[in-house]
């Protein structure tokens, strides 16, 4: 069964185009992550299917209802970037306030000890650290027994301690069959949690898949050397590679054919140090899929390969 | 663990709409017992105004009949600083920490979160005149038959419609930084040129002449009315209220669908 579908959406602010035509279908029961940088129109993406904006063209559908549909929203919990709470209400309070809205919520207790808060219960929310504040709102996002939640950059303010407990409670909750849809611009956290990655950029998608499928849209493996002298783009003209960084005597890129690369640089005469040939992580697919800027601040630059694997993935 | 889909949870597709008011007024309730100094000014500054003017001015003759007069005065005083000021910055403070965004996107309906906060001020300032009326009976010998005492509670309380729509359109009107000071701006000068700080009988002629053009003043006589005092006939103080309450309440609509615009188009 399909929990959202959007067809064609795009969303105008003003002059700002935030999405340029996004098709997306989420099963139930998915892990997704709608990864992307600062801007990449996530959250706007994730305000449609929860019905918070209305797209400019195109059409979204919560559960085949219109998101805005009470019954709709009567089986989605959520987490938003930018939202409150009434601040002189305790965790319970709100908890119990939140469960009220929710046709078949689970226990006040059951939803604290999932975000684990016990010991801030009866803590008002201006007590509330950082961290504790962001888990009160997943206590209120999964409240509802919902049968999806969609969490926009969920672990904001974290620290890497509550970071890792409060993503393993998401695990959990997913892991019977409940959908999850996160946005996230942290790629271990994607890497983590989702069984499905979607890349959006400049508000488009550049990519969906596994996270294996989104490593392999880039070259397979990531090469570095030092050399003995000061590289220039010249050096690597008409080597079969992607991603280019060259800084100093230092370069580093990523290649299908590493073998073919290496024999080619030799045979140009170029000595050759501290080599290393590693498989692409999925921070550097990421960077290859939404990589803008030709030239990047400071000594290091990077050179767009001819066939970026953004273009193949919109063809 | 299972892998399978779960189904729809058994049960009603959505939570009845009884028990979501029920628990937002709960939580208005909860609010106010975490914060109960929001409540002790709406109760204290309006008897502080009462037993002071009272004590200063009442005659020797007739005091008692003077005593009822100001309290239909301070209780009118009283209500609607509530529905402008607990109403209107409440509003623009929940609007400014995007409680209604979260809000929006739950099950809730929004009207019931505004029924919720008009209850609640309703309530409360049927709880800050209390103190008022007892004041008035034991320190002013104010003495009403039980009907009078009851239709000037239901006065004091239906009457302040048009301000509860002055309060939602400060609320939804203004940022959460301007709302005091508008609230201030706009409701003070209008409450004391209706008379309810100072009766109108000793203030210059276009004074009064200027005050009937506003709601507190046709909200002031429908109090003084309830004690037997009033000078228009209740009949045409209501009509003066419903036509003003439509007004302030569309302009209050109005602000409430560009906010929504701005924030859910």
């Amino acid at each position: 069964m399909t929990v959202a579908e959007l067809r064609g959406v795009t969303k105008r602010f003003g002059p700002v185009e935030a999405l340029k035509g996004i098709d997306l279908d989420i099963a139930e029961g998915e892990l997704l992550a709608l990864l992307g940088p600062n801007g990449a129109g996530k959250t706007t993406a994730i305000g449609m299917m929860l019905g918070l904006r209305r797209p400019s063209t195109g059409t979204v559908k919560l559960f085949g209802l219109d998101p805005a549909d009470r019954r709709a929203r009567s089986r989605c919990g959520v987490m938003l970037q930018e939202s409150g709470v009434n601040q002189a209400l305790s965790v319970s309070e709100l908890v119990n306030l939140f469960r009220a809205y929710y046709p078949n919520p689970m226990s006040a207790d059951r939803a604290i000890a999932l975000a684990g808060l016990e010991p801030e219960a009866k803590k008002p929310v201006t007590k509330l650290s950082g961290g504790q504040k962001q888990r009160l709102y997943y206590a209120l996002a999964v409240a509802g027994d919902p049968e999806v939640i969609f969490l926009d950059e969920p672990t904001v303010g974290m620290d890497v301690e509550s970071r890792r407990t409060f993503l393993d409670s998401i695990k959990n909750f997913a892991a019977d069959g409940r959908t999850i849809v996160l946005t996230t611009h942290y790629l271990d956290e994607a890497d983590e949690l989702a069984r499905r990655i979607v890349v959006v950029d400049r508000g488009l998608i550049v990519a969906d898949g596994t996270p294996d499928f989104i490593k392999s849209k880039v070259a397979g493996r990531r090469v570095t050397f030092d050399s003995d002298r000061a590289l220039t783009e010249a050096d690597f003209e008409g080597l079969p590679r992607q991603r280019l960084e060259i800084s100093g005597q230092r370069a580093k890129l990523l290649t299908d054919q590493p073998e073919d690369v290496l024999r080619a640089l030799f045979q140009r005469g170029m000595g050759i140090k501290n080599l290393s040939v590693m498989g692409a992580d999925l921070e550097e697919a990421f960077l290859a899929l939404t990589a803008h800027d030709k030239a990047d601040a400071g000594a290091s630059r990077s050179v767009e390969p001819d066939s970026s694997p953004l273009e193949e993935v919109n063809r | 663990m299972s892998t399978q889909v779960m189904p729809r949870p058994s049960g009603m597709p959505v939570a009845p709409v009884s028990r979501m008011l029920l628990a937002s007024l709960k939580a208005r309730a909860q609010f106010y017992r975490h914060s109960p100094l929001f409540l002790v000014f709406s109760m204290l500054l309006p008897l502080m105004f009462y037993a002071l003017f009272g004590t200063v001015f009442a005659p020797k003759s007739g005091a008692a009949d003077f005593f009822a007069y100001l309290l239909g005065s301070y209780g009118a005083y009283a209500v609607s600083s509530i529905m402008v000021f607990n109403i209107g910055i409440g509003v623009a403070t929940a609007r400014a920490q995007k409680i209604d965004v979260l809000q929006r996107a739950t099950p809730l309906p929004g009207w019931v979160a505004i029924a919720s906060e008009i209850f609640t001020a309703m309530a409360v300032a049927v709880v800050s005149l209390i103190p008022l009326f007892i004041f008035g009976a034991a320190y002013g010998h104010v003495q009403l038959s039980a009907a009078r005492w009851l239709l000037l509670l239901v006065s004091l309380v239906l009457g302040a419609l048009p301000v509860l729509g002055l309060g939602l359109a400060i609320g939804y009107g203004a940022s959460a930084n301007n709302a005091p000071a508008l609230a201030n701006l706009i409701y003070l000068p209008m409450s004391f040129l209706s008379g309810l700080f100072i009766p109108l009988t000793i203030m210059p002629d276009w004074i009064q002449k200027i005050g009937v053009l506003f709601p507190t003043y046709h909200y002031g006589q429908l109090a003084w009315n309830s004690v037997g005092q009033g000078k228009e006939d209740p009949l045409w103080a209501i009509l003066w209220l419903i036509v003003w309450a439509a007004v302030l309440f569309g302009i209050a609509a109005r602000f409430y669908r560009r906010d929504q615009m701005r924030k859910f188009a």
